[in-house]
Protein backbone atom coordinates (compact mmCIF):
# COMPACT_ATOMS: atom_id res chain seq x y z
CA UNK A 1 0.00 0.00 0.00
CA UNK A 2 3.21 2.44 0.45
CA UNK A 3 2.98 3.71 -3.05
CA UNK A 4 -0.70 4.73 -2.47
CA UNK A 5 0.45 7.25 -0.07
CA UNK A 6 2.40 9.17 -2.56
CA UNK A 7 -0.43 10.17 -4.65
CA UNK A 8 -1.87 12.83 -4.37
CA UNK A 9 -5.19 13.72 -3.07
CA UNK A 10 -6.57 16.98 -2.58
CA UNK A 11 -9.70 15.41 -0.50
CA UNK A 12 -7.81 12.73 1.56
CA UNK A 13 -4.46 14.55 2.31
CA UNK A 14 -5.23 17.19 4.65
CA UNK A 15 -7.47 14.40 6.80
CA UNK A 16 -4.70 11.71 6.72
CA UNK A 17 -2.10 14.55 8.11
CA UNK A 18 -4.66 15.62 10.99
CA UNK A 19 -5.04 11.84 12.36
CA UNK A 20 -1.41 11.94 12.53
CA UNK A 21 -1.62 15.16 14.03
CA UNK A 22 -4.36 13.56 16.62
CA UNK A 23 -7.28 15.74 15.42
CA UNK A 24 -10.37 14.44 13.55
CA UNK A 25 -10.88 16.81 10.59
CA UNK A 26 -14.23 17.18 8.83
CA UNK A 27 -15.48 19.91 6.50
CA UNK A 28 -18.31 21.99 7.13
CA UNK A 29 -20.59 23.78 4.28
CA UNK A 30 -19.94 27.67 3.94
CA UNK A 31 -23.62 28.07 2.47
CA UNK A 32 -25.88 25.88 4.21
CA UNK A 33 -23.89 24.45 7.48
CA UNK A 34 -24.18 20.78 6.38
CA UNK A 35 -21.40 18.70 8.03
CA UNK A 36 -19.51 16.98 5.83
CA UNK A 37 -18.00 13.78 5.55
CA UNK A 38 -16.18 12.14 4.08
CA UNK A 39 -14.20 15.10 3.30
CA UNK A 40 -14.47 16.82 -0.66
CA UNK A 41 -14.72 19.65 -2.56
CA UNK A 42 -18.27 20.01 -3.01
CA UNK A 43 -21.20 20.21 -0.51
CA UNK A 44 -23.22 17.07 -1.49
CA UNK A 45 -25.89 18.90 0.36
CA UNK A 46 -26.53 22.34 -1.42
CA UNK A 47 -23.56 21.91 -4.08
CA UNK A 48 -21.42 24.55 -3.11
CA UNK A 49 -18.17 24.41 -3.58
CA UNK A 50 -14.55 24.53 -1.19
CA UNK A 51 -16.11 23.76 2.00
CA UNK A 52 -14.36 24.95 5.41
CA UNK A 53 -12.40 22.04 7.68
CA UNK A 54 -13.13 21.77 10.89
CA UNK A 55 -12.03 19.71 13.78
CA UNK A 56 -14.04 17.49 15.45
CA UNK A 57 -14.40 17.06 19.53
CA UNK A 58 -14.27 13.56 18.65
CA UNK A 59 -17.15 12.39 20.69
CA UNK A 60 -20.30 10.13 19.31
CA UNK A 61 -22.39 7.38 19.35
CA UNK A 62 -22.20 4.22 17.93
CA UNK A 63 -24.95 4.00 15.19
CA UNK A 64 -24.35 0.34 13.68
CA UNK A 65 -21.43 -1.73 14.72
CA UNK A 66 -20.33 -5.60 13.81
CA UNK A 67 -17.84 -8.22 14.92
CA UNK A 68 -16.19 -9.54 11.99
CA UNK A 69 -14.71 -13.13 12.11
CA UNK A 70 -14.55 -14.09 8.54
CA UNK A 71 -12.00 -11.44 7.94
CA UNK A 72 -10.18 -10.41 4.64
CA UNK A 73 -6.90 -11.95 4.13
CA UNK A 74 -5.13 -8.87 5.27
CA UNK A 75 -6.65 -8.73 8.45
CA UNK A 76 -7.21 -12.23 9.32
CA UNK A 77 -4.51 -12.51 12.22
CA UNK A 78 -7.18 -9.42 13.78
CA UNK A 79 -9.91 -11.44 13.68
CA UNK A 80 -12.41 -11.14 15.79
CA UNK A 81 -12.52 -7.56 15.67
CA UNK A 82 -15.24 -4.81 15.66
CA UNK A 83 -16.18 -2.24 12.97
CA UNK A 84 -18.56 0.85 13.91
CA UNK A 85 -20.52 3.15 12.12
CA UNK A 86 -20.45 6.41 14.46
CA UNK A 87 -22.62 9.66 14.31
CA UNK A 88 -20.09 12.12 15.49
CA UNK A 89 -21.72 14.98 17.45
CA UNK A 90 -21.19 17.46 15.02
CA UNK A 91 -23.85 15.96 12.20
CA UNK A 92 -21.54 13.31 10.36
CA UNK A 93 -21.47 9.47 10.04
CA UNK A 94 -18.12 7.79 9.65
CA UNK A 95 -16.36 4.36 9.62
CA UNK A 96 -14.18 3.13 12.45
CA UNK A 97 -12.46 0.32 14.56
CA UNK A 98 -13.12 -0.25 18.01
CA UNK A 99 -10.09 -0.54 20.06
CA UNK A 100 -9.97 -3.64 22.42
CA UNK A 101 -12.46 -6.08 22.60
CA UNK A 102 -15.21 -4.83 24.95
CA UNK A 103 -18.93 -5.47 24.30
CA UNK A 104 -20.56 -2.31 22.34
CA UNK A 105 -23.38 -2.20 21.30
CA UNK A 106 -26.04 0.37 19.38
CA UNK A 107 -26.34 3.61 21.39
CA UNK A 108 -23.04 3.59 23.22
CA UNK A 109 -21.01 6.61 23.51
CA UNK A 110 -17.24 6.33 22.23
CA UNK A 111 -14.52 8.61 21.71
CA UNK A 112 -11.73 8.92 18.91
CA UNK A 113 -8.40 7.95 19.38
CA UNK A 114 -5.54 7.41 16.59
CA UNK A 115 -3.00 4.31 16.01
CA UNK A 116 -1.36 3.27 13.09
CA UNK A 117 -3.79 1.78 10.42
CA UNK A 118 -2.81 -1.46 8.33
CA UNK A 119 -0.95 0.80 6.26
CA UNK A 120 1.26 2.01 8.73
CA UNK A 121 -0.16 5.66 8.63
CA UNK A 122 -2.51 6.84 12.06
CA UNK A 123 -5.74 6.73 11.28
CA UNK A 124 -9.75 7.21 13.66
CA UNK A 125 -10.44 4.64 16.01
CA UNK A 126 -12.98 4.76 19.09
CA UNK A 127 -13.13 3.76 22.36
CA UNK A 128 -15.90 3.44 24.71
CA UNK A 129 -16.34 6.64 26.84
CA UNK B 1 -53.27 11.70 -29.98
CA UNK B 2 -51.03 9.48 -28.21
CA UNK B 3 -47.42 9.32 -27.64
CA UNK B 4 -46.00 7.53 -30.54
CA UNK B 5 -48.29 9.43 -32.84
CA UNK B 6 -46.61 12.21 -31.72
CA UNK B 7 -42.96 10.81 -32.49
CA UNK B 8 -44.44 10.36 -35.72
CA UNK B 9 -45.01 13.45 -36.63
CA UNK B 10 -42.09 14.71 -34.90
CA UNK B 11 -39.65 12.33 -37.07
CA UNK B 12 -41.44 12.01 -40.11
CA UNK B 13 -44.55 14.23 -41.56
CA UNK B 14 -44.03 17.67 -42.07
CA UNK B 15 -44.15 19.86 -39.09
CA UNK B 16 -47.33 22.33 -38.94
CA UNK B 17 -47.46 24.99 -36.39
CA UNK B 18 -51.31 23.13 -35.66
CA UNK B 19 -49.61 19.30 -35.23
CA UNK B 20 -46.61 20.76 -32.73
CA UNK B 21 -49.39 22.36 -30.46
CA UNK B 22 -50.73 19.37 -30.69
CA UNK B 23 -47.32 17.09 -29.83
CA UNK B 24 -46.52 19.82 -27.02
CA UNK B 25 -50.06 19.00 -25.53
CA UNK B 26 -49.33 15.39 -25.25
CA UNK B 27 -45.84 15.42 -24.36
CA UNK B 28 -46.18 18.09 -21.11
CA UNK B 29 -49.72 17.57 -20.53
CA UNK B 30 -49.28 14.20 -18.97
CA UNK B 31 -45.77 12.59 -17.58
CA UNK B 32 -44.81 9.79 -19.87
CA UNK B 33 -44.77 5.87 -18.56
CA UNK B 34 -43.28 2.83 -19.40
CA UNK B 35 -46.46 0.91 -18.75
CA UNK B 36 -46.52 -1.88 -21.46
CA UNK B 37 -43.86 -0.11 -23.51
CA UNK B 38 -42.43 -3.41 -23.81
CA UNK B 39 -43.07 -7.34 -23.13
CA UNK B 40 -40.73 -10.20 -22.22
CA UNK B 41 -40.25 -12.74 -24.61
CA UNK B 42 -37.78 -14.92 -23.88
CA UNK B 43 -35.34 -15.99 -20.82
CA UNK B 44 -32.73 -18.57 -20.11
CA UNK B 45 -30.35 -19.09 -17.68
CA UNK B 46 -26.76 -20.77 -18.90
CA UNK B 47 -25.02 -23.90 -17.09
CA UNK B 48 -25.50 -22.55 -13.06
CA UNK B 49 -23.57 -23.90 -10.21
CA UNK B 50 -19.99 -24.73 -11.11
CA UNK B 51 -18.98 -24.63 -14.85
CA UNK B 52 -15.41 -24.95 -15.41
CA UNK B 53 -15.14 -25.79 -18.71
CA UNK B 54 -16.84 -22.29 -19.30
CA UNK B 55 -15.57 -18.23 -19.84
CA UNK B 56 -17.59 -15.19 -19.12
CA UNK B 57 -18.11 -15.55 -23.47
CA UNK B 58 -19.41 -19.17 -23.71
CA UNK B 59 -21.84 -18.45 -20.90
CA UNK B 60 -23.53 -15.55 -21.98
CA UNK B 61 -23.86 -16.95 -25.74
CA UNK B 62 -25.02 -20.12 -23.99
CA UNK B 63 -28.07 -18.18 -22.20
CA UNK B 64 -27.93 -16.03 -25.08
CA UNK B 65 -29.06 -18.36 -27.79
CA UNK B 66 -31.31 -20.61 -25.53
CA UNK B 67 -33.23 -16.91 -24.45
CA UNK B 68 -33.67 -15.96 -28.13
CA UNK B 69 -35.03 -19.92 -28.77
CA UNK B 70 -37.43 -19.62 -25.92
CA UNK B 71 -38.48 -16.07 -27.72
CA UNK B 72 -38.71 -17.36 -31.35
CA UNK B 73 -36.73 -14.87 -32.29
CA UNK B 74 -33.39 -14.95 -34.23
CA UNK B 75 -29.75 -13.12 -33.79
CA UNK B 76 -30.40 -11.03 -36.64
CA UNK B 77 -33.48 -9.90 -34.96
CA UNK B 78 -31.49 -8.63 -31.99
CA UNK B 79 -30.48 -4.70 -32.71
CA UNK B 80 -30.37 -3.63 -28.89
CA UNK B 81 -27.82 -4.94 -25.94
CA UNK B 82 -27.91 -3.91 -22.57
CA UNK B 83 -24.65 -5.47 -20.30
CA UNK B 84 -23.24 -5.14 -16.85
CA UNK B 85 -20.03 -6.75 -17.13
CA UNK B 86 -17.82 -6.53 -14.51
CA UNK B 87 -15.46 -9.36 -15.82
CA UNK B 88 -13.53 -7.52 -18.29
CA UNK B 89 -12.15 -4.18 -19.93
CA UNK B 90 -15.00 -2.94 -22.05
CA UNK B 91 -17.22 -5.69 -21.81
CA UNK B 92 -19.56 -4.28 -23.70
CA UNK B 93 -17.81 -4.22 -26.63
CA UNK B 94 -15.98 -7.70 -26.12
CA UNK B 95 -19.51 -9.47 -25.74
CA UNK B 96 -21.10 -7.75 -29.00
CA UNK B 97 -18.36 -8.77 -30.97
CA UNK B 98 -18.42 -12.13 -29.31
CA UNK B 99 -22.00 -12.70 -30.52
CA UNK B 100 -21.45 -10.74 -33.94
CA UNK B 101 -24.00 -8.36 -32.97
CA UNK B 102 -23.62 -4.34 -33.97
CA UNK B 103 -26.55 -2.99 -31.69
CA UNK B 104 -28.19 0.44 -32.85
CA UNK B 105 -28.87 0.73 -28.95
CA UNK B 106 -26.04 0.01 -26.30
CA UNK B 107 -26.44 0.41 -22.34
CA UNK B 108 -24.12 -0.75 -19.87
CA UNK B 109 -25.64 0.64 -16.46
CA UNK B 110 -23.54 -1.12 -13.85
CA UNK B 111 -24.34 -0.79 -10.33
CA UNK B 112 -23.82 -4.16 -8.92
CA UNK B 113 -26.48 -6.98 -8.79
CA UNK B 114 -29.88 -4.62 -9.39
CA UNK B 115 -28.24 -3.62 -12.92
CA UNK B 116 -30.46 -5.95 -14.43
CA UNK B 117 -33.83 -4.70 -13.36
CA UNK B 118 -32.49 -0.94 -14.53
CA UNK B 119 -31.72 -2.33 -17.73
CA UNK B 120 -35.23 -3.65 -17.68
CA UNK B 121 -35.88 0.34 -17.54
CA UNK B 122 -34.03 1.53 -19.78
CA UNK B 123 -35.19 -0.61 -22.71
CA UNK B 124 -37.98 -0.18 -22.40
CA UNK B 125 -37.54 3.70 -22.57
CA UNK B 126 -35.27 2.54 -25.78
CA UNK B 127 -38.04 0.41 -27.49
CA UNK B 128 -41.01 3.37 -26.38
CA UNK B 129 -38.44 5.72 -28.20
CA UNK B 130 -37.83 3.42 -31.31
CA UNK B 131 -34.32 3.31 -31.34
CA UNK B 132 -34.53 -0.29 -30.95
CA UNK B 133 -36.93 -3.18 -31.23
CA UNK B 134 -35.52 -5.98 -29.70
CA UNK B 135 -32.88 -5.81 -26.80
CA UNK B 136 -31.38 -8.34 -24.98
CA UNK B 137 -29.89 -8.05 -21.50
CA UNK B 138 -26.96 -10.38 -20.66
CA UNK B 139 -25.06 -11.58 -17.57
CA UNK B 140 -22.12 -14.16 -17.18
CA UNK B 141 -19.88 -14.71 -14.48
CA UNK B 142 -17.16 -17.39 -13.92
CA UNK B 143 -16.35 -16.69 -10.15
CA UNK B 144 -16.57 -19.98 -8.69
CA UNK B 145 -14.43 -21.55 -10.80
CA UNK B 146 -12.11 -18.88 -11.55
CA UNK B 147 -12.16 -17.99 -8.02
CA UNK B 148 -12.68 -14.37 -8.83
CA UNK B 149 -13.32 -12.79 -6.12
CA UNK B 150 -12.49 -8.44 -6.91
CA UNK B 151 -16.28 -8.09 -5.07
CA UNK B 152 -14.26 -8.81 -1.82
CA UNK B 153 -11.03 -6.59 -2.38
CA UNK B 154 -10.47 -3.98 -0.34
CA UNK B 155 -10.56 -0.59 -1.98
CA UNK B 156 -8.02 2.35 -0.55
CA UNK B 157 -8.45 5.52 -3.09
CA UNK B 158 -11.17 7.78 -3.52
CA UNK B 159 -13.91 7.42 -1.39
CA UNK B 160 -13.18 3.71 -0.05
CA UNK B 161 -10.23 5.50 1.61
CA UNK B 162 -12.00 6.74 4.91
CA UNK B 163 -13.33 2.96 5.25
CA UNK B 164 -10.52 0.81 4.16
CA UNK B 165 -8.43 0.75 7.35
CA UNK B 166 -11.11 -0.81 9.49
CA UNK B 167 -11.24 -4.45 7.61
CA UNK B 168 -14.88 -4.16 6.96
CA UNK B 169 -15.48 -7.44 4.52
CA UNK B 170 -17.06 -6.07 1.81
CA UNK B 171 -19.93 -6.57 0.88
CA UNK B 172 -21.16 -8.98 3.99
CA UNK B 173 -19.89 -6.68 6.70
CA UNK B 174 -22.10 -3.61 5.17
CA UNK B 175 -25.12 -5.77 5.59
CA UNK B 176 -24.28 -6.80 8.51
CA UNK B 177 -24.43 -3.02 9.84
CA UNK B 178 -27.58 -2.60 8.51
CA UNK B 179 -28.79 -6.02 10.60
CA UNK B 180 -27.24 -4.84 13.32
CA UNK B 181 -29.12 -1.53 13.48
CA UNK B 182 -32.90 -3.49 12.23
CA UNK B 183 -31.76 -5.33 15.07
CA UNK B 184 -31.24 -2.52 17.78
CA UNK B 185 -33.60 -0.32 16.11
CA UNK B 186 -36.97 -2.61 15.98
CA UNK B 187 -35.46 -5.93 18.04
CA UNK B 188 -35.49 -8.16 14.67
CA UNK B 189 -33.66 -11.27 15.86
CA UNK B 190 -31.37 -13.65 14.10
CA UNK B 191 -34.18 -16.43 14.63
CA UNK B 192 -36.60 -14.61 11.92
CA UNK B 193 -33.51 -14.18 9.27
CA UNK B 194 -32.97 -18.03 9.61
CA UNK B 195 -36.61 -18.67 8.63
CA UNK B 196 -36.38 -16.32 5.66
CA UNK B 197 -32.97 -18.98 4.50
CA UNK B 198 -35.26 -22.38 5.72
CA UNK B 199 -38.44 -21.07 3.58
CA UNK B 200 -36.20 -19.77 0.27
CA UNK B 201 -34.04 -23.76 0.52
CA UNK B 202 -37.25 -25.49 0.57
CA UNK B 203 -38.12 -23.72 -2.92
CA UNK B 204 -34.84 -24.52 -4.06
CA UNK B 205 -35.80 -28.13 -2.77
CA UNK B 206 -38.58 -27.81 -5.75
CA UNK B 207 -36.26 -26.18 -8.32
CA UNK B 208 -34.02 -28.94 -10.58
CA UNK B 209 -31.71 -26.25 -11.09
CA UNK B 210 -30.89 -24.98 -7.67
CA UNK B 211 -27.30 -25.26 -6.00
CA UNK B 212 -28.45 -26.21 -2.68
CA UNK B 213 -31.66 -28.51 -2.44
CA UNK B 214 -31.44 -30.33 1.19
CA UNK B 215 -33.94 -29.45 3.52
CA UNK B 216 -32.44 -26.80 6.49
CA UNK B 217 -33.47 -26.15 9.70
CA UNK B 218 -33.44 -22.56 11.85
CA UNK B 219 -30.70 -24.16 14.30
CA UNK B 220 -28.72 -25.12 11.26
CA UNK B 221 -28.80 -21.57 10.03
CA UNK B 222 -27.53 -20.46 13.52
CA UNK B 223 -24.84 -22.77 13.79
CA UNK B 224 -23.37 -22.52 10.51
CA UNK B 225 -20.51 -19.90 12.07
CA UNK B 226 -20.48 -16.19 12.38
CA UNK B 227 -18.90 -14.09 9.31
CA UNK B 228 -19.72 -10.78 10.71
CA UNK B 229 -22.29 -10.65 13.19
CA UNK B 230 -25.59 -10.55 13.17
CA UNK B 231 -24.94 -12.64 9.80
CA UNK B 232 -24.12 -16.44 9.99
CA UNK B 233 -22.66 -18.10 6.69
CA UNK B 234 -26.43 -19.57 5.75
CA UNK B 235 -27.45 -15.64 5.93
CA UNK B 236 -25.07 -15.76 2.96
CA UNK B 237 -25.86 -15.83 -0.71
CA UNK B 238 -24.32 -18.71 -2.92
CA UNK B 239 -20.69 -18.05 -4.37
CA UNK B 240 -21.83 -19.89 -7.96
CA UNK B 241 -20.85 -19.33 -12.17
CA UNK B 242 -23.35 -19.06 -13.96
CA UNK B 243 -25.03 -16.30 -16.83
CA UNK B 244 -28.32 -15.69 -17.97
CA UNK B 245 -30.40 -13.62 -21.15
CA UNK B 246 -33.41 -11.89 -21.11
CA UNK B 247 -35.18 -10.66 -24.44
CA UNK B 248 -37.20 -7.45 -24.32
CA UNK B 249 -39.38 -6.85 -27.54
CA UNK B 250 -41.76 -4.33 -28.74
CA UNK B 251 -45.66 -4.40 -28.56
CA UNK B 252 -45.37 -4.90 -32.36
CA UNK B 253 -42.73 -7.78 -32.17
CA UNK B 254 -44.80 -9.57 -28.94
CA UNK B 255 -47.97 -9.87 -31.17
CA UNK B 256 -46.00 -11.92 -33.70
CA UNK B 257 -44.77 -14.85 -31.19
CA UNK B 258 -45.97 -18.26 -29.97
CA UNK B 259 -45.37 -17.54 -26.47
CA UNK B 260 -47.70 -14.83 -24.29
CA UNK B 261 -45.89 -11.80 -23.49
CA UNK B 262 -45.21 -10.87 -19.79
CA UNK B 263 -45.49 -6.81 -20.25
CA UNK B 264 -43.34 -4.43 -18.23
CA UNK B 265 -46.04 -2.65 -15.94
CA UNK B 266 -44.33 -0.93 -14.07
CA UNK B 267 -40.65 -0.16 -13.69
CA UNK B 268 -38.24 2.44 -10.58
CA UNK B 269 -35.06 3.42 -10.11
CA UNK B 270 -33.11 4.90 -7.41
CA UNK B 271 -29.46 5.38 -6.36
CA UNK B 272 -28.33 5.96 -2.84
CA UNK B 273 -24.54 5.86 -2.05
CA UNK B 274 -21.53 3.38 -2.80
CA UNK B 275 -20.55 2.98 0.23
CA UNK B 276 -22.00 1.90 3.67
CA UNK B 277 -20.77 4.92 5.92
CA UNK B 278 -22.68 7.02 2.75
CA UNK B 279 -26.41 5.50 3.59
CA UNK B 280 -28.75 8.06 4.95
CA UNK B 281 -30.56 5.19 6.84
CA UNK B 282 -29.49 1.87 7.14
CA UNK B 283 -33.36 0.56 7.69
CA UNK B 284 -34.56 2.11 4.58
CA UNK B 285 -32.91 1.04 0.99
CA UNK B 286 -33.62 2.28 -2.07
CA UNK B 287 -36.32 0.30 -3.08
CA UNK B 288 -38.26 2.60 -1.02
CA UNK B 289 -38.31 5.20 -3.71
CA UNK B 290 -37.79 2.84 -6.99
CA UNK B 291 -40.68 0.88 -5.62
CA UNK B 292 -43.26 3.76 -5.08
CA UNK B 293 -42.67 4.53 -8.61
CA UNK B 294 -42.84 0.98 -9.88
CA UNK B 295 -46.23 0.99 -8.33
CA UNK B 296 -47.86 4.06 -9.24
CA UNK B 297 -46.40 3.27 -12.95
CA UNK B 298 -48.11 -0.06 -13.07
CA UNK B 299 -50.95 1.28 -11.24
CA UNK B 300 -51.79 -1.60 -9.27
CA UNK B 301 -51.46 -2.03 -4.92
CA UNK B 302 -49.56 -4.67 -2.93
CA UNK B 303 -52.20 -6.85 -2.19
CA UNK B 304 -52.55 -7.78 -6.00
CA UNK B 305 -48.87 -9.24 -6.29
CA UNK B 306 -48.86 -12.61 -6.85
CA UNK B 307 -45.52 -13.67 -6.59
CA UNK B 308 -42.58 -11.87 -5.35
CA UNK B 309 -38.70 -11.97 -6.40
CA UNK B 310 -36.15 -10.38 -4.20
CA UNK B 311 -32.80 -9.62 -4.49
CA UNK B 312 -31.92 -11.36 -1.84
CA UNK B 313 -27.59 -11.35 -1.60
CA UNK B 314 -28.34 -12.09 2.49
CA UNK B 315 -31.33 -12.35 4.59
CA UNK B 316 -31.26 -8.89 5.57
CA UNK B 317 -31.64 -7.39 2.00
CA UNK B 318 -34.83 -9.22 1.93
CA UNK B 319 -36.19 -8.06 5.05
CA UNK B 320 -35.05 -4.36 4.41
CA UNK B 321 -36.31 -4.69 0.63
CA UNK B 322 -39.84 -5.78 2.09
CA UNK B 323 -40.03 -2.90 4.27
CA UNK B 324 -39.22 -0.13 2.15
CA UNK B 325 -41.76 -1.60 -1.28
CA UNK B 326 -44.23 -1.02 1.52
CA UNK B 327 -45.05 -4.77 1.82
CA UNK B 328 -44.94 -4.48 5.87
CA UNK B 329 -44.34 -1.54 8.17
CA UNK B 330 -40.73 -0.29 8.99
CA UNK B 331 -39.97 -2.67 12.39
CA UNK B 332 -42.15 -5.34 10.96
CA UNK B 333 -40.11 -7.32 8.59
CA UNK B 334 -38.66 -9.98 11.09
CA UNK B 335 -42.42 -11.12 11.99
CA UNK B 336 -43.31 -10.93 8.05
CA UNK B 337 -40.74 -13.74 7.20
CA UNK B 338 -40.85 -15.77 10.25
CA UNK B 339 -42.13 -19.78 10.37
CA UNK B 340 -42.42 -20.27 6.74
CA UNK B 341 -44.36 -17.58 5.46
CA UNK B 342 -42.67 -17.10 2.52
CA UNK B 343 -41.88 -20.66 1.59
CA UNK B 344 -43.96 -23.22 -0.43
CA UNK B 345 -47.57 -23.27 0.52
CA UNK B 346 -47.29 -19.93 2.52
CA UNK B 347 -49.07 -16.76 2.29
CA UNK B 348 -46.36 -14.84 0.50
CA UNK B 349 -44.64 -16.38 -2.49
CA UNK B 350 -40.79 -15.30 -2.27
CA UNK B 351 -37.86 -16.18 -3.89
CA UNK B 352 -39.59 -19.04 -5.76
CA UNK B 353 -36.65 -20.97 -7.48
CA UNK B 354 -34.84 -20.90 -4.18
CA UNK B 355 -32.77 -17.23 -4.35
CA UNK B 356 -29.60 -16.09 -4.26
CA UNK B 357 -29.17 -17.98 -1.30
CA UNK B 358 -29.92 -21.46 -2.67
CA UNK B 359 -30.75 -21.67 -6.26
CA UNK B 360 -27.33 -19.60 -7.89
CA UNK B 361 -25.50 -16.08 -7.52
CA UNK B 362 -22.57 -16.00 -9.71
CA UNK B 363 -21.90 -12.22 -8.36
CA UNK B 364 -24.58 -9.98 -10.27
CA UNK B 365 -27.50 -12.16 -9.35
CA UNK B 366 -30.78 -9.71 -10.51
CA UNK B 367 -31.27 -11.02 -14.05
CA UNK B 368 -32.06 -14.27 -12.51
CA UNK B 369 -35.11 -12.38 -10.77
CA UNK B 370 -35.84 -11.54 -13.93
CA UNK B 371 -36.09 -15.48 -15.57
CA UNK B 372 -38.10 -16.73 -12.59
CA UNK B 373 -40.86 -14.31 -12.48
CA UNK B 374 -41.08 -14.48 -16.29
CA UNK B 375 -41.14 -18.48 -15.54
CA UNK B 376 -43.97 -17.89 -12.89
CA UNK B 377 -46.52 -16.04 -15.15
CA UNK B 378 -46.16 -18.34 -17.97
CA UNK B 379 -46.94 -21.56 -15.65
CA UNK B 380 -43.73 -22.83 -16.35
CA UNK B 381 -42.46 -23.63 -12.79
CA UNK B 382 -43.83 -27.37 -12.46
CA UNK B 383 -43.28 -28.49 -9.13
CA UNK B 384 -42.57 -24.90 -7.32
CA UNK B 385 -44.81 -23.57 -10.02
CA UNK B 386 -47.39 -20.36 -7.72
CA UNK B 387 -51.07 -21.20 -8.74
CA UNK B 388 -52.77 -18.58 -11.21
CA UNK B 389 -50.19 -16.16 -10.69
CA UNK B 390 -50.40 -12.53 -13.36
CA UNK B 391 -48.80 -9.73 -11.31
CA UNK B 392 -45.00 -10.19 -10.31
CA UNK B 393 -42.68 -7.73 -8.88
CA UNK B 394 -38.79 -8.20 -8.62
CA UNK B 395 -36.74 -5.91 -6.64
CA UNK B 396 -33.01 -6.05 -7.42
CA UNK B 397 -30.23 -4.28 -5.13
CA UNK B 398 -26.80 -3.69 -5.70
CA UNK B 399 -23.26 -3.01 -4.16
CA UNK B 400 -24.32 -2.64 -0.24
CA UNK B 401 -27.74 -1.39 -0.55
CA UNK B 402 -26.79 1.29 -2.76
CA UNK B 403 -28.91 0.78 -6.26
CA UNK B 404 -32.40 -0.51 -6.53
CA UNK B 405 -34.44 -1.16 -9.01
CA UNK B 406 -37.99 -2.71 -8.92
CA UNK B 407 -40.08 -3.88 -11.77
CA UNK B 408 -44.07 -4.52 -12.06
CA UNK B 409 -44.56 -7.69 -14.50
CA UNK B 410 -47.90 -8.78 -15.69
CA UNK B 411 -49.55 -11.08 -18.10
CA UNK B 412 -51.98 -8.20 -19.44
Amino acid sequence: MAEETQAIDPDGDPYWQGAAEGELRYRKCGACDASIFYPRSICPKCGATDPDWAVSKGEGSVYACSTVHRAPPAFADNAPYTVLLVDLDEGFRMMGGLVGTEAIAVGDRVTVTFQDGPNGRPAPYFTPA
Amino acid sequence: MDFCACLEIIRNVERTAESQAECAAVLWGKSLSLKKACAIAGVAESRLGVVPDSTVLTLQAEAFAAALADAGLEKSDVDGVLVSGAWGRLPQLQICEYLGIQPKYADSTSVGGASFEFHLGHAAAAIQARLCKVAVILYGSTQRSKQDKYIFQIRNDLGYQYEAPYGLPTPVGAYALAASRHFAEYGTTSEQLADLAVSTRAWAGLNPKAYRRDPLTRDEVLDSGMIASPLHRLDCCLFTDGGGAVVVVSPDVAKTLDKPPVWLLGQGESLSHAQISEMPDLTVTPASESGKRAFEMAGVSHDQIDVTEIYDSFTITVLLTLESLGFCKPGEGGAFLANGRTGPGGEFPLNTNGGGLSYCHPGQYGIFLIIEAVRQLRGECDARQVADAVLALISGTGGVLSSNSTCILGLE
